[in-house]
């Protein structure tokens, strides 16, 4: 698809930029009011339409444990639930969270109490930088929430959305089968 | 990244995202799931000056039996799809297929209908549907229309639609236990086919389209064609970039894609011969 896209690109590119000069001009500043229940508490916040959710929860809502990584929905390291559903954030806009629940990593432990799927990975040495880590703990809850007793198989096809570049995988699966079956 | 300024309005039917569009012309664009929309977006390719969120509107996200057909509301999600019973009794290649679309995450925000619309050759379900001989159910000011799915595509990222149309439902034949296959040829988890295979095959009778084998997804008719004259599978298969006009790219080059479509082609009706 990139080729094309690469072509049509640069057809469109100096029209894109044009419009969005003009685009921000007119339109610089226009906030939309969202209320989003985030981890249990509702919010409420002005947010321009273009604000994608990743940056709403990292900068409006100071809840920076949810990382980017590629910023094209490739890595999943802005994954978080929406509705109970994992969602790539850097893909979704602050807007069309608007009247949901999001749940992000900040959101899963009972106070002092971790998660079981945040135990496993320490338990099991499921992280090493860390830095993909709580968009796979959110990946792997929503695997699980989805198929309580995968496979090991199963457990890898359904982590394919998730990156790591530390582990090589290994204990992050170990981690999740642990949990499953813990 | 962050896409250009735009305005954003949010339809809680088909009506009112279609008024919605009329009055804004051709600078809008309807959002669904996003997941192709977005992207574009981000990386300025696309920099549409109103959003118009049809992405709520619950009562077009439905999977139903009607008669010799399957009805699949545009909004449905591919996560949906995937799982539908009713799609995996009456037309399991479609789940199946859907079931091969990105990943979890990206299953549980794209819809069908997006999928349909944005019209990528290189997508499963826009080729999927049209070997299914599936039907496009599109609504505009004036009413609702149907468009065969081999009337669809026209060109690049384009489809038949007028600007102030609105994709609403996709119907797809039952496929009455016909044997099928579903080949997803890439190099990377997660990714898009290099090249994809969509076949169905019910005796001499048969449906097989291709993912990624030019600009718009491609029914291979002369396999189809070579089926039903009783060729063997594999000289049916040697048909299979018959109507194709495949490009090269960073992931294969033409005599590349061209190899394996007919690898691909040839296991798929393999797989659906029983
Ligand atoms: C990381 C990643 C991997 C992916 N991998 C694959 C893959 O392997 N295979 C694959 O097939 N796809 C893949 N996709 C694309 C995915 O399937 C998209 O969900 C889908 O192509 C678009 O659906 P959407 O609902 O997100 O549409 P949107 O992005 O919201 O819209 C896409 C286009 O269609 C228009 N549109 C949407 N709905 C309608 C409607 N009802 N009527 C008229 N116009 C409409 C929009 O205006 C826009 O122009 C991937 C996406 C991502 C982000
Ligand atoms: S940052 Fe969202 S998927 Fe990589
Ligand atoms: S632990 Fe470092 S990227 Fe996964």
């Amino acid at each position: 698809m990139m080729h094309g896209l690469r072509k049509w690109g640069m057809m469109t590119s100096v029209i894109s930029e044009i419009s969005a000069l003009v685009g921000h001009v007119l339109s610089g500043g226009y906030t939309v009011q969202i209320t989003v229940n985030v981890n249990g508490t509702a919010q409420t916040s002005d947010v321009e339409p273009r604000q994608l959710l990743v940056h709403y929860v990292r900068e409006t809502l100071g809840l920076t444990g949810t990382n980017v990584g590629c910023d094209t929905s490739s890595c999943g390291a802005c994954t978080l639930h929406v509705n109970g559903q994992s969602t790539k954030s850097c893909t979704m806009l602050a807007v069309q969270a608007d009247g949901q629940s999001v749940t992000t990593i900040e959101g899963i432990a009972k106070g002092d109490e971790l998660h079981p799927m945040q135990k496993a990975f320490m338990e099991n040495h499921g992280l090493q930088c860390g830095y993909c880590t709580p968009g796979m703990v959110m990946a792997a809850i929503g695997i699980l929430d989805e198929n309580p007793k995968p496979t090991e198989d199963e457990v890898r096809v359904a982590l394919e959305g998730n990156l790591c570049r530390c582990t090589g995988y290994h204990n992050i699966v170990k981690s999740i089968l642990a949990c499953a079956n813990g | 990244m962050i896409p250009a300024a735009f305005d954003y309005k949010r339809a809680s039917s088909a009506e009112e995202a279609i008024s919605l569009i009329a009055q804004a012309g051709d600078e809008a664009k309807f959002l669904a799931g996003g997941h192709s929309l977005l992207p574009l977006m981000k990386l300025r390719l696309a920099a549409p000056s109103l959003l118009i969120d049809i992405g709520r509107i619950s009562d077009l996200s439905y999977v139903r039996e009607s008669g010799d057909h399957v009805a699949i509301g545009a909004l449905t999600r591919h996560t949906e799809v995937e799982n539908s019973p009713v799609l995996l009794q009456h037309v399991p290649l479609l789940a199946h297929a859907a079931g091969h679309v990105g990943d979890p995450a990206v299953r549980h925000r794209g819809t069908i209908g997006g999928s349909i619309a944005h019209a990528d050759a290189a997508s499963d379900l826009p080729a999927t549907t049209l070997a299914l001989g599936a039907t496009y159910v599109v609504q505009g000011p004036n009413g609702r229309r149907n468009i065969a799915a081999t009337d669809f595509y026209t060109g690049f990222l384009e489809n038949a639609m007028d600007a102030d149309e609105m994709l609403v439902e996709i119907q797809v034949p039952k496929m009455n236990g016909a044997g099928w296959s579903f080949q997803k040829f890439n190099r990377r988890a997660q990714d898009w086919a290099i090249v994809g295979v969509a076949a169905w095959r019910r005796g001499t009778d048969s449906g097989v389209a291709l993912v990624n084998m030019g600009s718009t997804p491609i029914l291979a008719s002369s396999v189809a064609s070579a089926i039903k004259s009783g060729a063997s599978v594999a000289d049916a298969a040697q048909q299979a970039v018959a109507e194709a006009d495949p490009q090269g790219d960073l992931n294969a080059s033409v005599e590349y894609r061209t190899h394996l479509a007919k690898v691909l082609v040839r296991r798929a009706l393999e797989e659906s011969t029983k």
